[in-house]
């Protein structure tokens, strides 16, 4: 057991935890109307609840537990039965076992919280509850089994995802999209944004999920070490490439830098570094941030409004484009110099990596789309997956959660 | 001169505005405000005590308009509020004495449009 590697990780896991509270609540919370924005905060804030409990219940066991044949973990780890503060045999072996269950609870956590930006104010929060816990169960922990357990099938071909472009951001991004798209346009959208009650919200969540994510990609390496600095660099370059692109496209395009686009580019950059940053150069870092930049402005400014679904926050266009495209970065700029336990891509001779990366996006996107579909329809027959319209219209705040955020008159 | 005080539902603002600017009714001053109608308010609860029935969100559109477009500017509010149930709000008419154009000093109704 190392110190360092514990205190880092014990410390990373606390900043992928600032990424969904208040980071992603208030990210999201700024870019809804005033009458939404307790139900975005709200629903950030019952996911740390409900799947802090979820995956330490059977979550984890699921996810990381002895596999059964590489496609799901049994239950031999549920209520953290084995798990202790002694290092697992196989992940983080140089940190206490719960340190890393924990670190990974943080993942869990976040992932469903991210496709709540599809449905924002319009989804009705007790079906939003169920399904949630469906979905973090039956998509999220198999997918992570897959991609991360030892003996998980994708693992197996060897699959590079360092941080969770392909579980968290493809398999919510996906999601999303299923998502917004079965559960209709908001009443009154007409393929143009609705406006944001509140960007300095939005700029401050979006500032902490930057802050955050260091957590998240260099907390990965599971150690104080030279991987997890790399990793941070990764980041850093990579989100700062990111906005700076969509800034100055946009103001080609539109004639003004906006600071939403800003943001919005660098939170693009920082899913599409998620997968590669423990694998890549600094430089090819960069180039990776400038193609999330412009690939995430394209989806969310210009190839939305024609197709005219209703991504309310376009957590489709900034996740699952940027987790998709960062997935394939792994497997085009990875360099076995940079870690020794990634390997080539396609620029540096590796032919074999980015096919594996392809198919690695494939699945993962036919698994959470077809899952999505599934237990769409099951919660919308049980409970009903939108609230009523004169809900829609009076807002999600006062109708779900009895509160408003701001007074008008005292 | 008259003066159009419209009260409506704050999601059929741009409907409002929409319809308001084809009968070419483009000058308008709108204002948030809080209502109490037929429309009942929803209970809010804040740690455990419950407060019924609070205020409504409304916006109010104040309009000056001449003679020739009160009915004009009446049913374009109309159409573009208009659901059918309560809480649809109210459009109240007055008589207005006078206006002015701040920046050229005209007054009456060539200041209004």
């Amino acid at each position: 057991m190392n110190s360092g590697d514990t205190a880092w990780v014990l410390t990373a896991s606390a900043l992928v935890l600032l990424m969904t509270i208040p980071g992603l609540a208030f990210f999201y919370g700024g870019l809804v109307r005033r009458k939404n924005v307790l139900s975005i905060l709200m629903q950030c804030f019952i996911v740390v609840c409900v799947i802090s409990l979820q995956w330490t219940l059977f979550g984890y066991s699921l996810a990381f537990g002895p596999s059964i044949s590489g496609i799901i973990g049994n239950l031999d780890w549920m209520g953290l039965a084995g798990v202790g503060a002694a290092p697992s045999a196989d992940y983080g072996t140089t940190i206490p076992h719960y340190a890393f269950m924990t670190f990974q609870a943080m993942f869990a956590i976040i992932t469903p919280a991210l496709m709540i930006g599809a449905f924002a104010e319009r989804m009705k929060f007790s079906a939003f509850l169920v399904f949630i816990v469906l979905w973090a169960t039956l998509v999220y922990d198999p997918l992570a089994h897959w991609v991360w357990n030892k003996d998980g099938w994708l693992a197996a071909l060897g699959a590079l995802d360092f941080a969770g472009g392909i579980v968290v951001h493809v398999s919510s991004g996906i999601s999303a999209l299923v998502l917004a798209l079965l559960l209709g346009k908001r009443l009154g959208y007409n393929a143009r944004p609705i406006r944001p009650h509140n960007l300095p919200f939005t700029v401050l969540g979006g500032a902490l999920l930057w802050f955050g994510w260091f957590g998240f990609n260099a907390g990965s390496s599971l150690a104080a070490d030279g991987l997890a600095a790399q990793a941070m660099v990764a980041t850093q370059v990579a989100t700062a490439a990111a906005g700076l692109t969509w800034a100055l496209v946009e103001w080609w395009h539109n004639g003004s830098p906006t600071v939403l686009g800003t943001v919005t580019g660098a939170i693009g950059g920082l899913v599409a570094i998620t997968p590669a940053c423990g694998f890549v150069s600094p430089m090819s870092a960069i180039l990776i941030g400038l193609m999330a930049g412009l690939l995430c402005y394209l989806a969310v400014a210009v190839i939305k409004g024609k197709l005219g679904y209703d991504d309310s926050l376009d957590a489709f266009g900034v996740h699952g484009v940027g987790g998709i495209f960062g997935t394939f970065a792994v497997g085009l700029f990875a360099q076995a110099a940079v870690n020794e336990n990634g390997a080539d891509g396609l620029l540096f001779g590796g032919v074999q990596q980015f096919a594996v990366q392809g198919l690695l996006v494939v699945v993962a996107i036919v698994f959470a789309a077809a899952m999505t579909f599934i237990l769409y329809k099951l919660v919308d027959t049980i409970i009903g997956m939108r609230v009523d319209e004169k809900h829609e219209i009076v807002g999600l705040d006062l109708t779900q959660q009895s509160e408003s955020a701001y007074t008008v008159i005292e | 001169m008259k003066l159009v005080i419209a009260i409506i539902q704050p999601h059929k603002l741009q409907a409002v505005k929409q319809e308001l600017e084809a009968v070419d009714v483009n000058l308008m001053t709108v204002t948030n405000v809080l209502g109490q109608g037929r429309q009942k308010g929803v209970t809010e609860i804040y740690r455990g005590a419950k407060e019924a029935g609070g205020l409504l969100n409304k916006v109010r559109l104040d309009i000056a308009v001449n003679e020739a477009f009160v009915e004009p500017t009446i049913s374009a509010i109309t159409k573009g509020a208009h659901t059918g149930s309560v809480g649809d709000g109210k459009i109240f008419v007055v008589d207005l004495a006078e206006c002015v154009r701040i920046s050229s000093g005209e007054r009456g109704g060539v200041a209004i449009g």
